[in-house]
């Protein structure tokens, strides 16, 4: 019969080569998805890359060219991270799969994981095309040492607003999630000089950035070219890591609560 | 309606499970209640290793929350639940379990081949990926993208997401829901050979047809209690009544008097009888009211099965 093969299987100790393999598939076939799912590649790839060619290469002989390229480059990240998570989690929560998924045997970390390094992995190719369009379009010149630091900067980014976009996950019902994101995203995006210099905002807007988790990583990534504002990075820092758990603590406490109701 | 074929299949006796006593999965006088809906009413239901039990039960019976609690998705508001004698949370448990659950959407942009490799992953000791295809038989689109598969399809794809990890236990939440008749008897086969291979399957399904092609042990269920259990030939000695279905001007109150009548429902402008004994009733109504029409008899079907299983005059309930 067709099902010879399969015989009872003894419990095997899981090892770790088994959890290496695990995180490698999950990382690997997510990044796939996110990247076959124009609706969001294009998008989060698209609008930092046209924004830039609009008004990045338009002020190639001005400090714009060269202050767009860190500014957008957060802005890509930002969005890849609250796009990918919130409205990838918020989604597969809504249809059921995340639920087939917690019924396997996958570390719901791994899951967690995958998605933070795939939405990392998008802010990357974001970083790399504006350097690249800033280099070759906007007359900008940059060290590697720059732009590696740039990376980095981008990378860490991804941490704060992987665990914001979470919180939103469990939040926000997956048909409102696109506007709630844009809503949320978009002035914070202006409000902490991812647009213009922070200095170039209104008086209250300018009062109101430090309270923004986009205007620390802003200031962190423009800080590399010489365009933050004055005062330790440090500060920065320790207001994104903040924000980090207080967004992963609410986000634990929504989650241990529906599944307490559950 | 497939009525008429649901009662007068006739399956061959299936073999009794070698290893009956060992107890693989357990729900002890579980109760769970969403708000004020009771799902689950002191339930109790045991798997025993190799065998297949079917749930069986109307919408919202509670056969999905059984299962989800046995998957660890959900907790009991009170009782107990154990999977491989442990809390079904507990990751080794998990390793020995595969799932298909009633799913509105999974991933569309990956290819099947990637998704059963995914899925293959998560378990110590999979099946090897060629198996997966040959069982669930996803040759014909394995590199087709889950979002352009047919609803057959897509069910054929979750029931090799269910196997790939070579489990132990498996459970089937509605599993045929979707298919044509032929992948429908495909997909049986396949849980036929799982329970030869010593697998135990928990099997849900409102189809009274399905439980009783595929189960050694059917437990009906309603309002989130046990209303019978017992092997297919037993439970459908219990349902064994006909259903007459006629437009008469005949009081309902003296149709339910006459002899066997079990039940009468009115629908729209018919009435729906349920009698043991159907010949002796068609002739009494038949003599009593000449504008009568319309008259059809069949075997009862599921829906009128649960009604005699669950009314008040059924001795199960008592």
């Amino acid at each position: 019969m067709a099902t010879q093969a399969i015989a009872v299987s003894a419990p095997r100790p899981l090892t770790l080569g088994y959890y290496a393999r695990i995180f490698r598939k999950e990382t690997q076939y997510e990044f796939v998805r996110m990247l076959r799912t124009r609706a969001f590649s294009l998008s989060v790839i698209g609008f930092p890359v046209m924004f830039y060619l609009l008004f990045g290469t338009s002020n190639r002989h001005n400090m714009f060219a060269r202050y767009l390229m860190p500014s957008y480059s957060c802005m890509g990240v930002v969005s890849a991270c609250l796009f990918g998570i919130g409205m990838g989690i918020a989604l597969e929560r809504a249809q059921g799969w995340l639920e087939l998924k917690q019924a396997s045997p996958m570390p719901r970390f791994a899951y967690l994981a995958a998605k933070t390094i795939s939405c990392a992995a998008f802010a990357l190719v974001i970083v790399a095309a504006l350097v690249t369009m800033g280099v070759t379009l906007g007359g900008v010149t940059l060290t590697a040492g720059e732009a590696l630091k740039l990376a980095f900067v981008v990378l860490a980014g991804s941490i704060p607003f992987t665990a914001m976009g979470l919180l939103i996950a469990l939040l926000v019902p997956p048909n409102a999630g696109p506007g709630v994101i844009n809503l949320i995203y978009l002035p914070m995006s202006f409000a902490s000089g991812f647009w213009m210099p922070v200095s170039y905002l209104p008086h209250w807007l300018r009062i109101i950035a430090p309270a923004l988790p986009t205007y620390h990583l802003g200031q962190i990534a423009l800080h590399i070219f010489g365009y933050a504002q004055s005062g330790s990075m440090l500060v920065h820092w320790e207001a994104l890591a903040g924000f980090t758990l207080l967004m992963l603590g609410a986000a634990w406490i929504i989650f241990t609560r529906s599944e307490a109701k559950a | 309606m497939s009525a008429t074929a649901v009662l007068t299949q006739t399956t061959t006796a299936w073999p009794t499970p070698l290893s009956q006593t060992r107890t693989v999965a357990k729900l002890h006088s579980v109760t769970k209640s969403y708000g004020q809906t009771t799902a689950l009413d002191k339930f109790s239901m045991e798997l025993r290793a190799g065998e297949v039990v079917a749930l069986l039960g109307p919408n919202g019976a509670g056969k999905t929350t059984a299962v989800r609690l046995l998957l660890g998705l959900i907790s009991p508001d009170s009782g107990s639940v154990r999977v491989f004698g442990r809390d079904p949370r507990d990751a080794d448990a998990r390793t020995r379990i595969g799932a298909m659950l009633q799913i509105t959407r999974v991933p569309e942009m990956l290819r099947v081949r990637e998704h059963i490799d995914l899925f293959r992953s998560y378990y110590p000791n999979p099946l090897p990926a060629a198996e997966v295809m040959r069982i669930a038989k996803l040759d014909g689109f394995a590199n087709q993208m889950f979002g352009q598969l047919s609803g057959g399809q897509k069910q054929r794809t979750l029931f090799g997401l269910a196997v790939c990890g070579n489990p132990d236990l498996v459970f089937l939440d509605e599993p045929t829901v979707g298919m044509d008749i032929e992948s429908r008897r495909a997909l049986w086969d396949e849980i036929r050979a799982l329970s030869a291979a010593g697998k135990t399957v928990l099997l849900t399904t409102h189809y009274l047809e399905e439980a009783d092609m595929l189960a050694h042990r059917i437990v009906v269920i309603n309002k989130g209690r046990v209303v019978c259990e017992g092997t297919p030939s037993e439970i459908k000695h219990r349902v064994s009544g006909r259903r007459i279905r006629c437009i008469t001007q005949l009081d309902p109150e003296f149709l339910a008097s006459l002899p066997s009548v079990t039940d009468v429902q009115q629908d729209r402008e018919a009435v729906v009888i349920l009698a043991e004994h159907p010949e002796r009733v068609v002739r009494e109504i038949l003599l009593r009211d000449e504008t009568l029409h319309g008259l059809e008899v069949s075997a009862a079907a599921l829906e009128d099965a649960f009604l005699a299983l669950t009314s008040d005059s059924n001795p199960a309930q008592a």
